[in-house]
């Protein structure tokens, strides 16, 4: 006869009683093992979801980048098309003046522009060298802008042989629409412009702009007329070649190798207009990408707080269920030591020491909490498969590290749960216990 | 060693009873129980049989007086060794036998040796329910055994370790005469080897099979006879 013997017998006997106390804590390491479970699965689904965001994301990103690469292609492209214009000014020029004015105060030598071409320029083409001035034209007693212009330069290595044809003839003047108008000068007509004398040349239509006072001559002239021989004050020219998106930038580095201190703008053009409607797609697109980068931000902290409220809940809920399963095997713990006073009796009578039948109690409570620890983590590892679908996919096995814990720590809490009875049980007055049974 | 098993000088024993009353249930008692003696304790009900009996087997202190055990003083020494004093030299038979209910004869009769370790214990077991007539009935729990059978169990559990003394409290009280003939011839039997039986009764039938007889009143003894 040992305490083992005991103890089982006596759990064969009481099945019932024992059954019940192994349910009750079945029941709540099942309560258990769906806390840990639940909060298992909503890891799960907020990663999924953040996994489809960030999928998502990446595919837009990816979409972006083509879209902008297919963009700034056609952009480039028409911008080739449009060529757009850009003004070579003299070292020293104030721009402020220049926007101001429409023309630059200050001069540099004509050669700049043969400099220019003879270099190895490659961002720009067609050089005019042209010298702008406003004054009185003197016999006619009006305001005008002059400005004298030659043939474009060609660029050395790029079209040697072509021949140098001038827009306006010497000898010849071209008048903006208000003049001829006004003056009731026609082409073919002669007439005199500080000293002397002219052939019209041509005659433009109105255009709305300062072109309409202005009068075109050959730049040579030009010169002699204001007394700025061999001065221009600035350089027209195309761009063309440019292998970045930011051609200003690009003109601007070879133009300042070439010739340094001189300033260098742009002029609106159309494909100007363009790249900044790339500018504005491009900014759309990033804050798109920008808000759903947020979203996925804003989900994962939506859910850590979802799963901290839940996990608060799950917690409060598991030890009013734990609270209530230790009371309930305390309250078994304590029939069962009251069913068997008599036996307790009589085994002390005999000389049975407290100790033995504390341990056969506690024996009894120990396996109360395995077998419903066991239970419950068996059923869970069965169905484990079948429970996957409704876990989003969580794996009861997965959590198959904490089976010892749990075979461990639930029969210490059953026997704590039972320690109060069975100490009073064991420790009663054997004598009062005969007498009375 | 002592020429007494038992031996219990002025036990002075009372119990509260409710509002402030107590009842004196042994009173200035003395008893000696020599080896080889079969004690019969006789008187009405409530005169303080079973008090004593639990005095004499180291389970209730008295208010006063002295206990000796085979040369040992129960309550001068720790609950412990009381209880090994218990487990050494004394078995208990109760009127309600008090079997373990879900052990089997064989394991009931083995009980005791929970308390105390006996080489053999099992073959000895067995040759006691042998000796009862209880072989057939080894593995039957107690509620499918009569009740001569339950007693007998309950007897050969409380010889099973060999006790100087046996303490019977009314051993036959729930049985037919047939059945209560077949535990006093055990217990005479007993008695006959040398051991010492303290029988309480209030069978004169039963109290005729003792070598002594005691009659007690309101808590000390009346008569004796031998
Ligand atoms: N634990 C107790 N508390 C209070 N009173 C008690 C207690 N135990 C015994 N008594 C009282 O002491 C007296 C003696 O009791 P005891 O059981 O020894 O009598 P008894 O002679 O065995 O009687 P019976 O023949 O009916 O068994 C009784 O009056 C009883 O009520
Ligand atoms: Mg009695």
């Amino acid at each position: 006869m040992n305490l083992r013997r005991l103890i089982g017998r006596e759990i064969l006997h009481r099945k019932l009683s024992f059954g019940l106390a192994v349910a009750t804590i079945a029941t709540s390491v099942a309560g258990l093992v769906a806390v840990v479970a639940l909060l298992g699965a909503h890891d799960l689904r907020t990663s999924k979801m953040l996994t489809r965001m960030n999928e998502e994301t990446s595919a837009m990103e990816a979409k972006f980048t083509k879209e902008m690469k297919a963009y700034e292609d056609d952009v480039r492209k028409t911008m080739k098309g449009l060529g757009f214009n850009i003004f070579i000014f003299p070292e020293g020029q104030e721009l402020s003046e220049v926007y101001a004015e429409g023309f630059a105060s200050k001069t540099m030598p004509e050669s700049y522009a043969a400099t220019l071409a003879e270099s190895n320029i490659v961002t720009v083409n067609h050089l005019l060298p042209s010298l702008t001035r406003k004054l009185k034209w003197p016999e006619r007693e009006r305001t005008v802008i002059l400005i004298g212009i030659r043939g474009e330069v060609p660029i050395a290595h790029r079209d040697p042989k072509k021949p140098l044809i001038d827009p306006v003839r010497k000898g010849r003047i071209v008048l903006g629409h208000e003049l001829h108008r006004s003056l009731d000068l026609k082409e073919g007509n002669a007439t005199v412009f500080m000293g002397r004398e002219f052939i019209v040349d041509k005659c433009h239509p109105e255009r709305g702009t300062k072109d309409d006072i202005t009068v075109w001559m050959h730049l040579g002239e030009c010169q002699e007329l204001l007394g700025e021989e061999g001065r221009i004050n600035a350089i027209k020219a195309l761009e063309c070649n440019c292998a970045t998106i930011d051609r200003l930038g690009e003109i601007r580095r070879e133009i300042a190798g070439i010739l340094p201190g001189t300033k260098v703008i742009e002029t609106e053009s159309k494909a100007l207009a363009r790249a900044e409607a790339r500018n504005k797609a491009k900014k759309h697109s990033q804050s798109s990408i920008a808000s759903k980068k947020a979203e996925a931000i804003k989900l994962q902290a939506d859910r850590t707080q979802l799963r901290f409220e839940d996990k608060e809940k799950y917690t409060a809920l598991l030890t009013v269920v734990i609270l209530g399963a230790m009371a309930w095997v305390s309250f078994l713990s304590f029939a069962n030591s009251r069913d068997r006073q008599a036996e307790i009796g009589i085994l002390r009578a005999m000389g049975i020491s407290t100790g033995s039948i504390l341990g056969a109690l506690m024996g009894r409570a120990f396996l109360v909490g395995l077998f419903g620890a066991g239970l419950t983590l068996l059923f869970a590892f069965l169905l484990s498969e079948t429970l996957k679908a409704t876990l989003h996919e969580f794996d009861l096995r997965s959590l198959r590290g904490d089976i010892p814990l749990v075979l461990l720590s639930v029969p210490v809490l059953s026997c704590a749960a039972s320690w109060l009875p069975a100490l009073q049980a064991a420790n009663r007055d054997p004598a009062t216990i005969l007498r009375n049974e | 060693m002592s020429d007494f098993t038992l031996r219990a000088t002025n036990v002075h024993k009372t119990f509260a009873g409710p509002k402030g009353t107590s009842v004196a249930a042994v009173n200035d008692m003395s008893l000696e129980i020599a080896s080889g003696e079969f004690v019969a304790l006789g008187g009405p009900s409530g005169c303080g049989k079973s008090t004593i009996l639990l005095i004499a087997g180291g389970l209730l202190r008295p208010d006063q007086g002295e206990v000796e055990i085979m040369g040992t003083r129960p309550y001068e020494i720790d609950a412990a060794r009381r209880a090994s004093i218990r487990a050494k030299h004394i078995g208990f038979v109760f009127q309600q036998f008090h079997l373990v209910p879900y052990l089997d004869a064989l394991d009931n009769v083995l009980a005791p040796t929970l308390a105390r370790a006996l080489p053999g214990a099992e073959d000895k077991a067995k040759a006691l329910l042998e000796k009862f007539g209880l072989t057939d009935r080894r593995h039957h729990v107690p509620s499918s055994l009569s009740v001569g059978e339950q007693q007998r169990v309950a007897l050969a559990r409380a010889l099973l370790l060999e006790p100087q003394l046996l303490l019977a409290d009314e051993p036959t009280g729930n049985l037919d005469p047939e059945n209560a003939d077949s535990i006093l011839d055990h217990l005479a039997g007993f008695a006959k080897e040398g051991g010492t039986v303290l029988m309480v009764t209030h069978d004169k039938r039963a109290a005729g099979r003792a070598s002594r007889s005691i009659r007690m009143e309101k808590g000390s003894i009346a008569e004796s006879v031998s």
